[in-house]
C-alpha cells in the first residue's frame, strides 16, 4: 500500500531493506544463538545516520522540526524499525530502545542536556536507554522503590532496575527514581546518568525466550551521585515523562511488530510455493490460500494504524495516549497471530530451529509484553474512552 | 588530496547469458550494478579523504543511465560525479576506454591519485586501469591490497602476488588498482542518500574533452570482438574400472588408437 512516504522516508526504507537483506539476514541465526549484541550493525547503523532520524537538527540530527514542534521523525523510526525488525527483531530492538532512551531527554530535556547528550546519540556514538521497570514494580509502575535523596548538588540513587533493554551497553540512561514517596506517584523523578558513575553498575544478563540478539540487564545503583543538573524536567515529573515518553515511543514497537510479522508472511510465502506435497506446491490450497490472506491483510491494517498514529505525533500532536496504545496492541497482538501461522505453514519444518521461522514466532512474543503489557494498553484505551465520553 | 575514482556500470551477475541466435548478451531483466571490484576504489577513496581530506571525483564512462552509478558513489560519501558519454563512444575497447577516460582525468586537472577496481566482473580485462596510466604516462601500481603511507609526494603500498605481497613507493600522481583484501566497502548514509538525490551530475561529450576521434569508440579499437559465444559444455572423461593390469592394458590400447 502506499502511505504517501516523502522522498526521505523512501530513501531511509530502501536503505534500512539494504542494511537488512545484506548484513542482518546473515548474522540473525547466530547472534540469536549465542545472545550476543549486534555492535557491527550498531555500527553500520551509525554510519548510515540510522541513530538520527529522529533527533532535530541542531542537536546533529537528521530531522528538520518546524518551529514551536519539539518532537519528529517518529514515522521514521517507525519504518527503520519496521525494516530492521523483519529480519531481526533482536537486533532491530537495540536500535529502539536507543529512541526509548533518547525521547525522554528531547522532550524534556533542557538546552545544556540536550547539547550535552543529543550530538552523540544522534551520531550512534553512544546509545541510550530507559529504566523504570524494577523486580516488584512492573505493570504498577508507582510501586518502584528505588530513591534519590538530594544532597547538595547531588542525588544519591539506591536501587535496583531490572529488564532493562541495552543495559550495559548503553551510555546514556533515564532512570526513574522516587525523589518523595509521600506523594506516590507524584514523588517519582527521571534522572539521566552516564555509565561509569560512581555506584552505578550493572548486575545480570537475562537469558531469553526471544529477541536475544538484545540485551537485557539488571542496572544497581549504590549511593550512586548524580549531578543536580541531570535531573530531567522538575522533581515530581517522572511519571508524567514516562507515559509521555511510551506515548511516542509505543508506535516503535508497533512497528517492530509489524516487521517480524512481515518478515514472517515473507518466508512462509516463499516455502508455501517451494513446498511440494500431495504431487503440487502447498500454496495451491486453498486452506494455506487463506491464512496467507489473513496474515497479509492483518498485517496491513496494523502499519496503516501505527503509520497513522506515527503521523499524528510527527503533525505536532502528542496528546495520543489512546490512539498509541491501539497501536502497539493490535500490531502485537496480529505479529504473535501471523508468526505462529507462519510457523504453522511451515509444518513440522517450522519446529526445527534449523529453520529460521520459529525465532520469529519467539520473537513476536515480547512485543505483547513490554513498554506496558497488552492488558495495561486495554487499561489505557479504557480510560480513555470513558474519560472522552465524559466530556 | 584529490582523488580520481573510475567506475564502471555492470549487470549484477557473474554469470552472463549469451543469446546463442544472436551471439549477445542477454541483458533484459539482469540490473546494473557498480562493478564490485570498484565498490573497494570507491571505499578507499573515502577513506584516504577522510583521513588526509581533499576532494574525491567519480568517473564512468557508459550511456546515459550509468548515471545512477555516478550517485550510487555519492550515496557512499564521493564529491563530485562526472559522466563521459557520446554515441561515438560505442564499441570502445580497453585502449579506447582508457585514452578517453585519461582526457576526462586531464580535464579534471589536479589530482594526486586515480584508484581503479583490479578488472571488471564483465570483461574481466584488468586492462583500462593500466591503460589510464600509459595515456597519462605516470606510474601504476596493479592488485594492490593495502595503502601504507602516503603524502604530498609518495605513496608506499602492497601489492598482492600469487606468492605473497609486495611493497612498492612511487611517487605521485599514480594510477593504483585495488582488490578485495584493501577494505570493506561501507552501506551509503541517509544524508548520502539525500545529497545524492540532488547533485548534479556533470556530463562531458567527445568534444567537450577535445578527443581525437580516430582514439575512440569502435574506430580507436585494436581489438575487435569477431564473435561471442558459450563454449560447448565438456563432457565427462571414460573411467574405466576392474583390475589394474587389465585397465592399462585398455588405456594404453585407446591411447594408440588416437595416436596420429
Amino acid at each position: 500500500m502506499d502511505y504517501f512516504l516523502t522522498d526521505q522516508q523512501k530513501l531511509l526504507q530502501q536503505l534500512c531493506r539494504q542494511i537488512a537483506e545484506e548484513k542482518i539476514v546473515k548474522v540473525a541465526k547466530d547472534l540469536d544463538e549465542k545472545e550476543e549484541f549486534p555492535y557491527e550493525i550498531m555500527k553500520i547503523l551509525a554510519q548510515s545516520d540510522l541513530f538520527g532520524i529522529y533527533i532535530p537538527q541542531q542537536y546533529g540530527g537528521l530531522l528538520e522540526l518546524s518551529e514551536g514542534k519539539t518532537i519528529g521523525g517518529v514515522l521514521d523510526l517507525c519504518i527503520a524499525t519496521e525494516e530492521l525488525s523483519r529480519a531481526c527483531g533482536g537486533i532491530a530492538v537495540c536500535y529502539a530502545a536507543s529512541a526509548l532512551g533518547t525521547f525522554p531527554i528531547i522532550l524534556y530535556g533542557n538546552e545544556e542536556q540536550k547539547n550535552k547528550f543529543l550530538p552523540d546519540l544522534a551520531k550512534g556514538k553512544k546509545m541510550a536507554a530507559f529504566a523504570i521497570t524494577e523486580p516488584e514494580a512492573g505493570s504498577d509502575a508507582s510501586s518502584i522503590k528505588t530513591t534519590a535523596v538530594k544532597d547538595g548538588n547531588f542525588y544519591i540513587l539506591n536501587g535496583v532496575k531490572h529488564f532493562i533493554t541495552n543495559g550495559g551497553e548503553a551510555e546514556v540512561y533515564v532512570v526513574i527514581a522516587m525523589t518523595d514517596k509521600t506523594k506516590g506517584a507524584r514523588g517519582a523523578s527521571a534522572f539521566i546518568l552516564e555509565k561509569g558513575m560512581p555506584g552505578f553498575s550493572f548486575g545480570k544478563k537475562e537469558e531469553k525466550l526471544g529477541i536475544r540478539a538484545s540485551v537485557t540487564r539488571e542496572l544497581i545503583f549504590d549511593n550512586c551521585k548524580v549531578p543536580k543538573e541531570n535531573l530531567l524536567g522538575k522533581e515530581g515529573l517522572g511519571f508524567i515523562i514516562t507515559m509521555k515518553t511510551f506515548d511516542v515511543s509505543r508506535p516503535g514497537v508497533a512497528a517492530q511488530a509489524v516487521g517480524i510479522a512481515q518478515g514472517a508472511l515473507d518466508l512462509a510465502l516463499r516455502y508455501a510455493k517451494e513446498r511440494q506435497q500431495f504431487g503440487k506446491s502447498i500454496s495451491s490450497f486453498q486452506g494455506i490460500q487463506w491464512m496467507l490472506a489473513d496474515m497479509a491483510t492483518q498485517i496491513e491494517a496494523a502499519r496503516a494504524l501505527v503509520y497513522s498514529v506515527a503521523k499524528i505525533i510527527d503533525s505536532g500532536n502528542t496528546d495520543v495516549s489512546k490512539e498509541s496504545a491501539m497501536a502497539k496492541l493490535f500490531a502485537s497482538d496480529t505479529a504473535m497471530k501471523v508468526t505462529t501461522e507462519a510457523v504453522q505453514i511451515f509444518g513440522g519444518y517450522g519446529y526445527m530451529r534449523d529453520y529460521p521461522i520459529e525465532k520469529y514466532m519467539r520473537d513476536a512474543k515480547i512485543t505483547q509484553i513490554y513498554e506496558g503489557t497488552n492488558q495495561i494498553q486495554r487499561n489505557i484505551i479504557a480510560l480513555q474512552l470513558i474519560k472522552e465520553m465524559a466530556k | 588530496m584529490e582523488i580520481v575514482v573510475c567506475i564502471k556500470q555492470v549487470p549484477e551477475t557473474t554469470e552472463v547469458k549469451i543469446n546463442p541466435q544472436t551471439n549477445t548478451l542477454i541483458r533484459e531483466g539482469v540490473k546494473s550494478i557498480i562493478n564490485p571490484f570498484d565498490m573497494y576504489a570507491l571505499e578507499e577513496a573515502i577513506r584516504l579523504k577522510e583521513k588526509y581530506s581533499g576532494k574525491t571525483i567519480v568517473i564512468t564512462m557508459g550511456p546515459p543511465q550509468a548515471e545512477s552509478a555516478l550517485r550510487e558513489a555519492l550515496a557512499m560519501g564521493i564529491d563530485e560525479g562526472i559522466l563521459i558519454t557520446d554515441r561515438t563512444f560505442a564499441g570502445s575497447d580497453t585502449w579506447a576506454t582508457s585514452y578517453t577516460l585519461s582526457k576526462a582525468i586531464l580535464k579534471i586537472g589536479n589530482f594526486d591519485l586515480v584508484l581503479c577496481g583490479k578488472q571488471a566482473s564483465d570483461g574481466d580485462t584488468a586492462q583500462v586501469g593500466p591503460g589510464i596510466s600509459a595515456h597519462l604516462d605516470i606510474p601504476q601500481v596493479t592488485y594492490v591490497k593495502k595503502i601504507r603511507e602516503i603524502n604530498n609526494k609518495n605513496c608506499i603500498v602492497e601489492r598482492m602476488t600469487e606468492e605473497g605481497y609486495e611493497v612498492i613507493l612511487t611517487p605521485l600522481p599514480c594510477v593504483l588498482t585495488v582488490v578485495k583484501e584493501i577494505n570493506e566497502p561501507r552501506l551509503p548514509s541517509l544524508r548520502g542518500l539525500m545529497r545524492a538525490k540532488q547533485t548534479q551530475i556533470i556530463r562531458w561529450s567527445a568534444r567537450e574533452l577535445k578527443l581525437d576521434e580516430e582514439k575512440i569508440g569502435l574506430k580507436g579499437s585494436p581489438t575487435q570482438v569477431v564473435k561471442i559465444f558459450s563454449p560447448p559444455q565438456r563432457k565427462g572423461g571414460v573411467v574405466f574400472k576392474g583390475e589394474t593390469s587389465e585397465v592399462v592394458d585398455k588405456l594404453i590400447s585407446l591411447l594408440k588408437d588416437q595416436l596420429p
